[in-house]
């Protein structure tokens, strides 16, 4: 049966991974909340699925018509059969609402007394990120300490954006003039993948994420290297050059360097050095992308707001060691 | 306009796509005073409603338009028994009580405008704006259906034979008339 | 041709509504099948990313306004009163003119592809781009600033009055020109379901009505219904959209599971099981539809309590909804299963909706839904119910009554073929898409990354999509070459049991030569209960009067698109131009002569 075919080479596919943004490898405990929530229903499912196929395809093997047979027997209904079949559905139904009540609740977004709070805003198409009790700020990747209950508060500065990283937790949106919460703990390190999921505009599909959970120490470590000043480039170094580069360029009109540029549009490079990807986390984070991000970042990036930058080529790599200086 | 056939219901059929029509109009103008209600006090700055309206002003003008529903009873009533004198009579009256409730609401809105409050201004002159001239466009569009009905009947060409036409007529402005007694309330006097 | 132009008649109106719904249903097909040429590999180049908004927006727009719905209206139109025993709906212009604005709605939403150049784009296209819901304030002019949203808004608005006059219209025909006799619970099921369909419609249409007017207003004057910077809250759009939005979803099913309460019953020679369940299960779905609404705003923060009663109201409504899939398994049970190509399609429609309606019970749990929204799983989920479910009901009652509305048969064996190819397709596109949704891929994507793992999935739902488009056409192609058949399609091909299958196929001009007496659900069978009806006399006893065309019902619709042009092109003295038409197109209407 083709609906048969297609499940098992769907399987088949499916054994095969990694699967970084996979909504059924929990590891925080919201998304583990939600998954065994999924899976409950799920099996259901697949038994309500099971029967009522088994019974389709009963009848229309065990009824076809066969010459000469007799007319069938008459059958307006059956008022006890009725009763059962809409008690029977409804029994189940409580089984999946009454824990689906209890997940509602215990995943509010209501956080527990000391939480660490992060607020993120959305844009077209990067995300903001600011700690307001490390009084430090970041753009797309978002470190958090492991086992430590997180608070997100998150908004939007232009249209609605939907911050989903499906191993950690499931999306909420993040909606102008209004703030939406999502609380969870990871229990894992390690570098999770996120996407915006919410039709956000031209680039809503490279409106990407990462969530980096660290052990409290290297968690500190990372706060404090936000927490100090850009570093600052040696002298006669090709960074330096860049910094001078990026001082006259049209950069410091977008971007925030601090001690050097006051850019609000797009994000703080003051540590960009330091973060895995770019754009979005759209790409990894080196020498080419750069290049290419900085040389025509619409023709990667859609709709994208920073314009074509028409430098030398001596000056882009110059300021590309400059920004990578920037740890 | 057609003669009624036999009808599975009993009713005229126009009669009951009427009814239907002023089911879907309900759902309209909820939605719409809806809208009101979820911006009601949500308005970043001024005029505010208790700054600009004006209650007894709209008061009379609520009278106008119950009056004008009970000049359309009386039309109807007319027509029925067949006294085109008094049916002119009575749907004309209904049709310029019609219009001194647009003069109103016109008069009301310039003043309004004066105040400073515009369609853009703030929520509460959105929602007002967009409630209230969606009602004002269907006392329009009833009071030139009245004067339709008034100068056929001039012309000989209204009599009981169309009392069904007149009836939806009467249907369509009482509704109209209810309408207005609900954003009246809403919008006026619970504020 | 000037007699199609003006027909006020039922069945040609049907036709007219089939073949230009079909069309565009080969459109909105069209463009589904880039989008999953572009899908079929990551960070693939096919279309800009611009087009590809506009591909989803306008497939879904389309599918759902100028396919699906339509297609249901062909049948609404050409067998309601059939089934009734009447000889036309109750208002025959109105009816005329619920399809012209609907081909006029549908020709200015789809002129966007091409009118870019009229607006001084710098491409040709300024086709809708925001989604077929549209959220507020990507919506707005600062985010959308050139016309797509706007043609959008408009085009919409046209042929929400198209549904409107549509409703009434079936409303009062299917209340009050029953043969004597055609009690309400002897009604056939697609009656019943269309009566409970076309209540729904007249009461979901005006609150989208006032969601777009609103829209509207921010776009073109200014006001802030949806703009935070206003004091606007873009949630507002989501709960007119929705309030809206989901009684549309059994808009867009009802007369698809009527549909199969016919084709089952038929091919098995045994009544329908639970008929009077299936009745008000249908009435208790419609209620139940209005409190479900913001299952769609799962992921915009509620808060607790809205998201526990929407969840409950939710799974409330799965159970009138098993009941029905109970029952039509109670039909086949126990009967003589001829298998048409129509009961392949009705028992297809069976085993496919059950797996989109048990997706939706997972969608009802609002955390699971958490991860499951905006993604593809929720993709697959609407393509399981509205592919599966209404479009394999809507080729159930193309292949059951194409013999009664052209009086020609359609090849079983071409039959068969579009099928199974619809079959295999279908469940390689859409199934996979669970995976892919749950596996991280959100939707309205135009590329996603090789690293997310959901490329072979991808490739599977392509190569199911072309299958689909494959099966498609040999269906048109059957729609086609059986036109050089004879017309001599017997009244009753199939051995039915409603007053539809009494007379010629296809039917005269008036229908029935002597309306009918019914004394019993099932007028054409004998049963344990009853004999069949004696036949209806070959010829009228006396000349029967049909009411001639009208040019009016076209006229006054030529207007909306006029009115909408004006708008777009921010002319009033075109709006005004495009209402003086309206009015005078009514007026005439009013006083032109016109005995039903």
């Amino acid at each position: 049966m083709p609906l048969l075919l297609a499940v098992v080479l769907v399987v088949l596919t499916a054994c095969s991974g990694p699967f970084p943004q996979s909504a059924l490898a929990p590891r925080s405990d919201f998304s583990t909340s939600l998954d065994h929530l999924f899976t409950n229903i799920f099996w259901w499912a697949v038994v309500v699925f099971l029967i009522v196929e088994a019974l389709l395809l009963y009848a229309i093997g065990r009824y076809r018509a066969r010459a000469g047979a007799a007319a069938p027997k008459p059958a307006h209904g059956h008022t006890a059969l009725e009763i059962g079949w809409t008690l029977a559905p409804a029994l189940i139904l409580v089984f999946i609402a009454v824990p689906t009540m209890r997940t509602i609740f215990e995943t509010a977004g209501n956080a527990p007394e000391g939480a660490l709070r992060v607020e993120v805003i959305g844009h077209q198409w990067w995300w903001e990120y600011r700690y307001p009790t490390l009084g430090i700020g970041a753009a797309n990747e978002l470190h958090v300490p492991l086992r430590t209950p997180v608070q997100l508060e998150m908004t939007s500065a232009d249209v609605i954006h939907s911050f989903w990283v499906p191993r950690l937790a499931g999306k909420r949106d993040l909606i102008q003039g209004r703030i939406n919460r999502i609380e969870f703990s990871a229990d894992s390190t390690g570098e999770y993948w996120g996407q915006c999921a919410e039709f956000c505009g031209a680039s809503h599909a490279n409106m990407r994420l990462r969530v980096v959970v660290q052990v409290d120490t290297a968690f500190q470590a990372w706060v404090d290297r936000q927490r100090a000043g850009p570093a600052a480039p040696a002298k006669g170094s090709p960074a330096e050059l860049g910094q001078q580069v990026f001082r006259r360029s049209a950069c410091i009109a977008c971007h925030t360097i601090t001690g050097i540029s006051q850019g609000k549009v797009g994000p703080d490079l003051s540590h960009v050095g330091g973060r895995g990807t770019i754009a979005g986390a759209l790409f990894p984070n080196n020498t080419e992308t750069l290049r290419r991000w900085i040389m025509n970042a619409p023709a990667l990036k859609p709709g994208a707001l920073m314009t074509p930058q028409n430098l030398s080529p001596q000056d882009l790599d110059a300021v590309i060691a400059y920004l990578q200086s920037l740890k | 306009m057609a003669h009624a056939h036999r009808t599975s219901m009993g009713l005229d059929s126009r009669k009951m796509a009427f009814w239907a029509f002023i089911g879907s109009e309900c759902l309209l103008f909820g939605s719409l005073i809806s809208t009101y209600l979820v911006y009601k006090g949500r308005s970043l700055v001024g005029p505010y409603p208790h700054e600009i309206l004006n209650i007894p002003f709209t008061s009379f003008s609520t009278f106008d338009l119950l009056m004008s529903s009970l000049a359309m009873v009386l039309a109807l009533a007319a027509v029925q028994r067949g006294d085109m004198k008094q049916g002119k009579l009575w749907l004309l009256v209904t049709a310029l009580l019609g219009l001194v409730f647009l003069g109103g609401q016109f008069w009301e809105f310039s003043h309004f405008v004066r105040e400073g409050l515009g369609l853009t201004t703030n929520l509460f002159g959105s929602t007002f704006y967009v409630l209230t001239g969606t009602h004002g466009a269907h006392v329009t569009v009833g009071v030139i259906w009245l004067l339709t009905l008034w100068v056929q009947a001039l012309r000989g060409k209204l009599g009981p034979g169309q009392a069904m036409t007149v009836e939806i007529t009467g249907l369509y402005w009482h509704f109209v008339d209810v309408v207005w007694i609900v954003i009246f309330t809403v919008v006026y006097l619970i504020q | 041709m000037k007699s199609w132009l003006t027909t006020t008649d039922h069945k040609r109106i049907g036709l007219l509504y089939f073949w230009t719904a079909f069309g565009f249903f080969l459109i909105g097909g069209t463009e589904a099948l880039v989008i999953r040429a572009q899908l079929v590999r990551p960070e693939g180049i096919g279309v800009s990313a611009e087009t590809f908004n506009q591909l989803f927006t306008m497939h879904g727009t389309t599918m759902i306004f100028l396919a699906l719905m339509p297609l249901s209206a062909a049948f609404f139109n050409f067998i309601i009163p059939l089934q009734i025993g009447a000889r036309d709906v109750a208002f025959p212009r109105l009816n005329a003119f619920s399809y012209w604005v609907f081909l006029l709605g549908g020709l200015l939403l789809n002129a966007s592809f091409v009118a870019g150049p009229l607006f001084g784009a710098d491409r040709l296209s300024v086709a809708p781009d925001a989604g077929w819901f549209g959220y507020a304030n990507l919506t707005s002019r600062q985010f959308s600033p050139g016309p797509n949203v706007d043609f959008w808004l408009l085009g919409l608005q046209i042929l929400g009055i198209a549904s409107l006059a549509a409703g009434f219209n079936f409303i009062v025909t299917i209340l009050n020109m029953r043969a004597p006799g055609m009690r309400m619970l002897r009604l056939p099921p697609f009656t019943w379901m269309t009566l409970i369909t076309q209540f729904l419609v007249i009461t979901a249409f005006p609150v989208i009505t006032v969601a777009l007017v609103l829209l509207m207003f921010d776009r073109f004057f200014g006001t802030h219904f949806f703009l935070p910077a206003g004091g606007g809250d873009p949630i507002l759009w989501q709960h007119l959209f929705w309030m809206f939005g989901h009684p549309e979803v059994y808009i867009l099913i009802l007369p698809a599971m009527g549909i199969i309460s016919e084709v089952l019953p038929t091919f098995s020679r045994k009544p329908l099981f639970g008929y009077t369940v299936v009745v008000y299960s249908g009435v208790v779905i419609a209620f139940l539809g209005w409190s479900v609404w913001a299952h769609h705003m799962f992921a915009t923060g509620l808060g607790p309590i809205a998201d526990s009663v929407f969840a409950g109201t939710t799974m409330l409504i799965a159970i009138p909804t098993g009941v029905k899939i109970f029952n039509w398994i109670g039909t086949l049970w126990g009967g003589q299963l001829r298998f048409t190509t129509a009961l392949l399609f009705a028992v297809g429609f069976i085993a496919m909706f059950i797996i989109g309606g048990l997706s939706g019970v997972t969608h009802a749990a609002a955390p699971a839904d958490l991860q499951q929204t905006d993604t593809y799983y929720v993709v697959a989920h609407i393509h399981y119910v509205l592919f599966g479910g209404t479009i394999l009901g809507l080729f159930a009652g193309m292949y059951y009554w194409w013999p009664k509305m052209t009086g020609r048969m359609l090849s079983e064996t071409l039959g068969r073929w579009h099928f199974w190819l619809t079959i295999i397709g279908m469940n390689l596109a859409f199934f996979p898409m669970h995976l892919s949704g749950l596996f991280g891929m959100p939707r309205r994507i135009y590329t996603y990354s090789a690293d997310l793992g959901v490329t072979r999935f991808n490739q599977l739902s392509t190569i199911g999509a072309f299958i689909i488009g494959i099966a498609t056409l040999i269906f048109f192609w059957n729609l086609l070459s059986t036109r050089r058949r004879p017309i001599n399609a017997p009244h009753n091909p199939w051995g039915g049991a409603t007053l539809e299958w009494a007379i010629p196929s296809p039917p005269p001009v008036y229908n029935f030569t002597v309306i009918p007496t019914v004394a019993n659900r099932l007028p054409l069978w004998q049963t344990e209960r009853h004999a069949p009806m004696e036949p209806l006399p070959e010829r009228p006893p006396a000349p029967i009067h049909v009411p001639g065309g009208s040019w009016w019902p076209m006229i006054t619709a030529f207007g909306l698109p006029v009115m909408a042009i004006g708008a777009l092109s921010r002319l009033l003295l075109i709006v005004l131009v495009g209402a003086a038409v309206v009015i005078v197109g009514i007026y005439r209407w009013a006083y032109e002569p016109f005995e039903t």
